[in-house]
């Protein structure tokens, strides 16, 4: 590997014949993706302009590759422009051309020169039972590998639910005690960008927003940015009108379904989920789970997997207004079977609440039960 | 004996890879191939909800997304006795050609071309002489002098920026590589192109499953009603993106890979002798023309064959006990029977036995258990399963469309027909399988539009979606192919909920350790022979294993029963 003066964006920007005003016009598309006031494109104009490529290394651990897939299909920006002018991506398995040893000191060799500056992604939870036996890479185990590279790093961001939450194989019961990163981690501050996966320009998003204001975005309680998890899918929704007027899918494929009516009766799990794909939607906004007739399974808060059957529909009331922060909810969803419904009960008007009251009492429930959540939380 | 080579990680993969090998006067002389991760997905689907089980599966794998929610939705129509509409079969099918088209062109250029093709030595090519190769073997616009000498220029400031990123430290310069600089140039400009066009390919599974990766399933049908009066429906503008996504990517594999694929491979034609393995292959198949129960119709036909005979196809039975079983004998699990015999899914136990060191290791323990995937068996043989096998399946039985490309491309490439059975077969096999997916793709949108202009706009069958019309018990097999091979699910439903769920999946054939008897499954057995010219870079063993395209978060996916709550936690 070649040393020598790192450059900064704007200077690859330059060399690749990307003139002065392109390269603002860029700043500015940027800003409005991050949902930045146009006061902030000077800003992002200097960070790029002046910042070497930011060392990153990749882990993976208890996952399925799912947020890898996500994160190389980000249309803004492009793959190729984050790991050849934004990055540099120093170890990733799914990536990287060395393998083995190779792969190892090319890891080492950045952790040992850029230490304290390098950001650490994490994709896939980590199994803590039995030394660690059930995830190894190179013969350590995935704890060990975790707290080495936490130590030296300027930052850790936790990619989807696996290394948010701990996601599937933390479901219960929980048989390798997988567990999210956040608690095992501690002196680095860590970002959660949990969905399963998430939306790819949700995660470079997150990226150049560290990259851009060199510090950590605004947090909700859940650890995660706000930027993209402030607003629960359901009021984001555009079948929400549907909702409102009482009109629901009552099977999949019938009348109602082929209208497009709300997905609340289906199990949508919209009203107690926090996320982006009503408003950024999925691949370059061609759709997203509701749009596509198939209610949210709410895959980006914690134990989702153990929040009852999917498709039987949230009946319960724990009783929070349309006004709670995601901290709040949050913290109800990942407790227990959390209610949906009651979220309108209070928060619709008046009008529509009787209209409501009535499909609650009327909807069936339909699954068989789930095992009761258990766990490390 | 000295130690042997260790390769973990195996990059470019899905998952936790790890090769340990012994070589002599510059050849593996024997081989071990171990999974080093486990999550425990048969488990924590026992005592759920049948109808989500898709949902559980599909996180088996991102990589190979969408094809565990398919096996999983047909094991419990399986189970259940559900057809789903024809509109609904179409939908599937349309969504697994895409994950083809978007996952081998993806493992072509991104995961296993850096094995054939020298990045740093592009930096040296001219740009005009790519461009003269590239229109010789293709009529992709894009080609231009201008345009190779743009990326060259963009390598070039990469380069010499002295951050490498993924290109660190990798094997460039390696006495193996064999491609002209111009070549390299060539494979490297469409390493970034179809880094590009891979993200709109999935399109597909977002207009019909909402998202990529992991769109969404249905038992019993399809979630996305069709309405051609509806904005809120597939309408003709959602139809006419997919036609548009389809129409591309056909574009994409005729022009770019499949003559890329081609040129690398006129540099390596010895590599049509390397790496052949196992003899025998076996193929679920799938793609239903005429509905999942009549595989005859299928464009992928099922069957074994053994002994390279391709004058013959063995039937193949998900339901028969003696076919499929699965072994533990070098596995981290142990059997209540005992650990030699082999068992059938149905009656799948999975008990964790962890005998292996404890981390920090160097060396496994290679005579005892070393790894987390269970060794399966057809018959008590290995099998080989993936593109080639689906190929040799296909060729045996007689497709002629099959036969019509693999002789056409045998004879482009002036090669014999046993270099099928290879490392470089292998690579072939998942391009030419892509050109034919891009073409049935078409087939499959024309049906599609057929049934709906006569008027069927059916996706869901609910007769049995609810728990009290199903019996009290059930089982149910559901087989696909997934990009790598041979899926299948197998489900025993008590009382409405799962009693038994087990994946035996592609990379589970492929990446095993050996069984009882001592017989190698595909890595271990394909690794045999290879070459090593420096046995600190070992590239030519990339070769063969990543020819196989391995992905190990599927393969391995059992649990510890024993499984201790977590104790104390660090809170931060």
């Amino acid at each position: 590997m070649k040393e020598g003066k790192k450059t900064t964006v704007w200077e690859t920007a330059r060399s690749r014949g990307v003139s002065r005003r392109d390269f603002i016009r860029d700043c500015t598309i940027m800003a409005a993706m991050l949902g930045l006031p146009a006061t902030s494109v000077g800003q992002i104009v200097k960070a790029l302009e002046t910042k070497p490529r930011l060392p990153v290394v990749w882990f993976h651990f208890q996952e399925c590759t799912c947020c890898s897939e996500s994160f190389i299909r980000s249309a803004h920006p492009l793959l190729s422009e984050i790991i050849l002018d934004k990055i540099s991506l120093d170890y990733t398995q799914t990536l990287q051309a060395a393998a083995g040893r190779q792969a190892e000191d090319a890891l080492h060799q950045t952790m040992d020169k850029f230490k304290g500056e390098y950001l650490m992604l994490v994709e896939g939870a980590i199994p803590r039972n039995d030394d660690g036996v059930y995830c190894c890479i190179a013969g350590r185990s995935a704890l060990d590998i975790v707290r080495e590279a936490a130590a030296g790093a300027k930052a850790v961001i936790a990619w989807g639910s696996c290394a948010s939450n701990g996601c599937i194989q933390a479901a219960s019961p929980n048989p390798t005690g997988a567990t999210p990163a956040y608690k095992i981690i501690s002196g680095v501050p860590v970002v959660n960008v949990p969905g399963c996966p998430p939306i790819a320009e949700v995660m470079t998003g997150t990226v150049v927003h560290l990259l851009t204001f060199d510090r950590v975005p605004q947090l909700d309680g859940l650890r995660r940015p706000m930027a993209f998890y402030s607003r629960r899918v359901h009021d984001t929704c555009y079948r929400r009108p549907n909702y409102d007027a009482g009109l629901f899918v009552q099977t999949f494929d019938d009348e109602n379904a082929r209208h497009g009516f709300c997905l609340y009766k289906m199990g949508c799990r919209g009203p107690v989920t926090y996320n982006a794909c009503s408003v950024t939607r999925w691949n370059e906004g061609v759709s997203y789970p509701i749009q596509s007739g198939h209610p949210c399974i709410g895959c980006s808060e914690p134990r989702f997997w153990d929040n009852g059957p999917f498709y039987r529909h949230l009946a319960s009331v724990p009783g929070f207004g349309i006004e709670t922060t995601a901290d709040t909810v949050g913290a109800i969803a990942a407790a227990a079977t959390a209610g949906g419904i009651a979220v309108h009960a209070i928060a619709t008007n008046l009008r529509k609440r009787r209209v409501i009251r009535k499909e609650i009492e009327t909807s069936d429930d339909p699954g068989p039960d789930a095992p009761s959540p258990k766990g490390d939380r | 004996m000295s130690p042997r080579i260790v390769i973990d990680p195996i990059t470019r993969i899905e998952g936790h890879l790890r090769i340990e090998l012994e070589v002599k006067d510059g050849r593996v002389t024997d081989a071990y191939s171990s999974g080093t991760m486990v999550r425990g997905l048969e488990v924590i689907l026992k005592g759920r909800d049948p109808r989500d089980a898709w949902a559980f599966c599909e996180r088996a794998c991102g990589v190979c997304t969408t094809v565990h929610a398919l096996a999983s939705v047909r094991t419990v129509e399986d189970a259940l006795g559900i057809q789903v509409p024809p509109n609904a079969e179409l939908v599937r099918n349309l969504m697994f050609c895409a994950q083809y088209l978007q996952d081998h062109v993806v493992h072509f250029y991104h995961l296993h071309a850096l094995d054939w093709v020298d990045v740093v030595s592009a930096l040296k090519a001219d740009p005009a002489q790519t461009c003269a190769i590239a229109r010789s073997i293709s009529s992709w616009p894009k080609s231009s002098p201008a345009y190779f000498a743009e990326v060259q220029k963009r390598l070039a400031r990469f380069v010499d920026s002295g951050q490498l990123g993924i290109f660190a430290n990798a094997y460039w310069g390696h006495p193996a590589f064999k491609l002209p600089p111009e070549v390299n140039l060539l494979a490297t400009t469409h390493y970034l192109e179809a880094l590009e066009w891979q993200k709109e390919i999935v399109k597909v599974h977002t207009v019909f499953g909402g998202k990529n990766p992991h769109p969404n399933y249905l038992v019993g049908g399809a979630a996305c009603s069709i309405n051609i009066d509806e904005v809120n429906a597939i309408n003709i503008e959602r139809l006419s993106l997919v036609k548009s996504l389809l129409d591309e990517a056909k574009a994409f594999v005729e022009q770019v890979y499949i003559p890329d694929l081609l040129a690398v491979a006129g540099f390596y034609k010895d590599w049509g002798a390397v790496g052949g393995g196992l003899t025998n292959y076996l193929s679920y198949g799938d793609l239903p023309m005429n509905g999942y129960s009549d595989p005859g119709q299928f464009k992928f036909p099922r069957g074994v064959v053994l002994d390279r005979d391709l004058g013959r196809v063995h039937e193949v039975d998900g339901r028969n006990p003696q076919q499929v079983q699965e072994f533990v004998t070098h596995s981290w699990y142990e059997y209540a029977g005992g650990d030699q015999a082999g068992i059938h899914p149905w009656e799948g136990e999975t008990q964790f036995n962890y005998t292996g060191p404890k981390p920090p290791y160097e060396q496994l323990n290679v005579e005892g258990k070393y790894s987390w995937v269970k060794t399966p068996r057809w018959n008590g043989k290995p099998m080989e399963v993936g593109p080639l096998a689906r190929l040799v399946v296909a060729y045996a039985a007689g497709r002629q469309d099959v036969k019509d490309v693999v002789d056409g491309t045998l004879k482009k490439l002036g090669v014999p027909v046993e270099a099928l059975f290879s490392t470089l077969g292998r690579t072939a096999a998942r391009g030419l399988e892509t050109l034919l997916i891009a073409q049935w793709a078409e087939e499959i949108y024309g049906r599609l539009m057929t049934n709906i202009k006569n008027g069927d706009a059916r996706t869901f069958s609910g007769e049995k979606w609810m728990p009290d019309t199903w019996p009290k018990e059930a089982r149910g097999v559901g087989l696909t192919e997934a990009p790598r091979g041979a899926l299948a699910h197998w489900i025993v439903i008590k009382d409405g909920k799962i009693a038994n769920y087990q994946l035996v999946v592609p990379s589970t054939w492929n990446a095993s350790p050996r069984d009882g008897q001592g017989q190698r499954s595909s890595y271990e057995s394909a690794l045999l022979g290879t070459p090593v010219a420096d046995p600190e870079k070992p590239l030519e063993v990339l070769r063969t294993i990543h020819s196989f395209d391995p992905c190990l978060a599927c393969a391995i996916h059992l649990y510890d029963p024993h499984g201790r709550t977590v104790g104390r936690l660090t809170t931060y």
